[in-house]
């Protein structure tokens, strides 16, 4: 049975005390970041993209437990992925595939979704550059 | 508790000596009536308990018996300090320290939104009030002062004398939340001139769910519900009475053992902070370098999120806390539920940084091999986090 003392799902825990694609990208085709002023969380999100697929995604977060988890998951999430299908990647899917986060945490997710968003951005710029 | 866990956050709570629960076992079997029915043998049992258990209470702190007031808590004990206080004297101002408990600051809140004048005391960066604000408040008119003895997220221990000396020079009455000091420091409310007090039992090796509130005589209170005439006609309903028991046993025990308990605690404490600091990096104590509880170390770390050690340090078997928005309450509604600490905030933490903060505290239990188990962990799960932070790449860029 589930412990609904703890806030957070086994997942979340994993993927925090096992953060998957942690670390930079040299040479990053995108670099997006995004934060959270309430609480001073901070994700920075690396894409290497070629031929319109992100072929690797890692990061780097100052947070929480379910903002590292929200990073780990939404690179795993974006591996392999074509850009137009990433960018369709919202908080709730991060948060879904996390088994849940509590309801103060969501945002958590969110920060994960602007990252995304920020990165691409990034990426535009950088192609119309 | 499952597992070998190691505990560090007697600040919170502290578990209950065996001799404390052994007393309230047999209390809970010894068929004890309500100690409001004199008549009986029952009543006047559980009644007699109540006496014995109230005298325990009262040497902790020097006071009489009939000057203790049981309460559910500490919560419940600073709400009647402060409101019924409030509430029997119309014509008194508020004065309490910035960096206070919730029960307190609430309620202070609640009194300048009903109109009457409230001050929020400043303190300085290590927690310390200001008592020159204090003085020239108080002067101002007749005030209850409420200025707890020590704070639980930075450790400091304030200046008791001094807040008890301008409180007495210029009529003011002091209530003084000694929460988490009575169990390491000798209190006499008398000698002191303490007018109110709140103790708890949970924080002192007894149980949870009890508490006290001491009532210097002549001090004008209200109750804050209606009901019957138990404790004076101050807190009505029938006593607890096992934890009461409890809670006595735990003060007889702190009388005996509480300068034994401060030694060996502030030696593991100094031992701690001795560690932490010379090996993890970015390192920062809160609160005052030494006017400081026993055991207490709280501190914050550069570039690393405090719920995150908090996590990496429970997946290893160790109990802490943090005052970090981020762990300031998980089982809220949404992220406007999670604040930074507003203890972090007074003391001139900015809340970004608030979020690494981490509070370590030692009791009787714990011994110098798990300060040493803890201090040798550390920095590993500080670099695992700062290997993930952007901040600290940032910096490390910089630098080079």
């Amino acid at each position: 049975m589930e412990n609904k003392s703890f806030p957070y799902s086994e997942l979340v825990m994993e993927h925090f005390s096992n953060p998957r694609n942690m670390g930079e990208i040299e040479n990053a085709s995108a670099v997006g970041n995004a934060g959270n002023p309430n609480c001073g969380d901070l994700m920075r999100l690396y894409l290497k993209i070629e031929d319109g697929i992100i072929i690797d995604a890692k990061f780097k977060t100052f947070g929480c437990g379910a903002a590292i988890a929200s990073s780990s998951m939404l690179t795993e999430m974006l591996k392999g992925k074509r850009l137009e299908d990433a960018l369709k990647i919202s908080n709730q899917a991060v948060a879904d595939a996390l088994g849940g986060l509590p309801p103060v945490k969501i945002h958590c997710s969110v920060m994960a979704e602007e990252a995304l968003k920020a990165a691409m951005e990034d990426y535009e710029k950088r192609k119309n550059s | 508790m499952s597992g070998n866990f190691i505990y560090f956050d007697n600040i919170n709570t502290t578990f209950p000596d065996e001799e404390v629960v052994a007393c309230m076992e047999q209390a809970l079997h010894s068929k004890l009536g309500n100690p409001s029915a004199h008549i009986h043998s029952a009543g006047i049992d559980a009644a007699r308990l109540l006496d014995n258990s109230r005298a325990k209470v009262a040497a902790l702190i020097g006071a009489q018996p009939d000057s203790v007031i049981f309460t559910s808590g500490a919560t419940e004990a600073n709400n009647l300090a402060i409101s019924g206080f409030m509430g029997a004297n119309p014509d008194y101002q508020l004065a309490v320290l910035s960096i206070e408990h919730f029960s307190i600051i609430n309620q202070a809140r609640k009194s300048k939104l009903g109109g009457r004048n409230v001050l929020f005391i400043d303190v300085d960066r290590t927690g310390l009030a200001n008592l020159e604000q204090l003085a020239e408040f108080v002067r101002s008119g007749p005030t209850l002062v409420s200025i707890a003895y020590a704070n639980p997220e930075i450790g400091t221990v304030q200046q008791v004398e001094q807040i008890c000396r301008i409180c007495r020079d210029q009529g003011a009455t002091y209530h003084c939340d000694a929460t988490v000091a009575a169990s390491t420091h000798a209190i006499d409310v008398g000698k002191l001139g303490i007018d109110l007090l709140t103790l708890s039992g949970h924080n002192i090796y007894g149980p949870t769910g009890i508490g006290a509130l001491f009532i210097e005589k002549g001090v004008n209170m209200r109750s804050l519900f209606e009901g019957g005439n138990q404790e004076h006609g101050i807190r009505p309903g029938t006593e607890n009475i096992v934890g009461a028991v409890g809670f006595g046993k735990a003060c007889e025990m702190a009388v005996a053992n509480r300068m034994k308990w401060s030694r060996e605690i502030s030696v593991m404490g100094c031992r701690l902070w001795q560690g932490l600091s010379e090996n993890v990096p970015f390192i920062h104590l809160t609160g005052h370098p030494e006017k400081r509880l026993a055991g207490h170390v709280s501190f914050w770390v550069e570039h690393i999120e405090g719920e995150s050690i908090l996590l990496l340090l429970n997946m290893k078997g160790f109990m802490a806390a943090s005052g970090s928005a981020c762990s300031s309450n998980l089982k809220g509604e949404d992220e406007t539920d999670l604040v930074a600490s507003h203890v972090l905030t007074a003391v001139g933490v900015p809340a970004d940084i608030c979020a690494g903060s981490l509070t370590l505290t030692l009791g009787k239990y714990n011994t110098i091999e798990e300060v040493e188990s803890v201090i040798n962990i550390m920095p590993g799960l500080v670099e695992k986090l700062l290997a993930m932070s952007p901040s600290y790449s940032d910096y490390m860029r910089k630098k080079e």
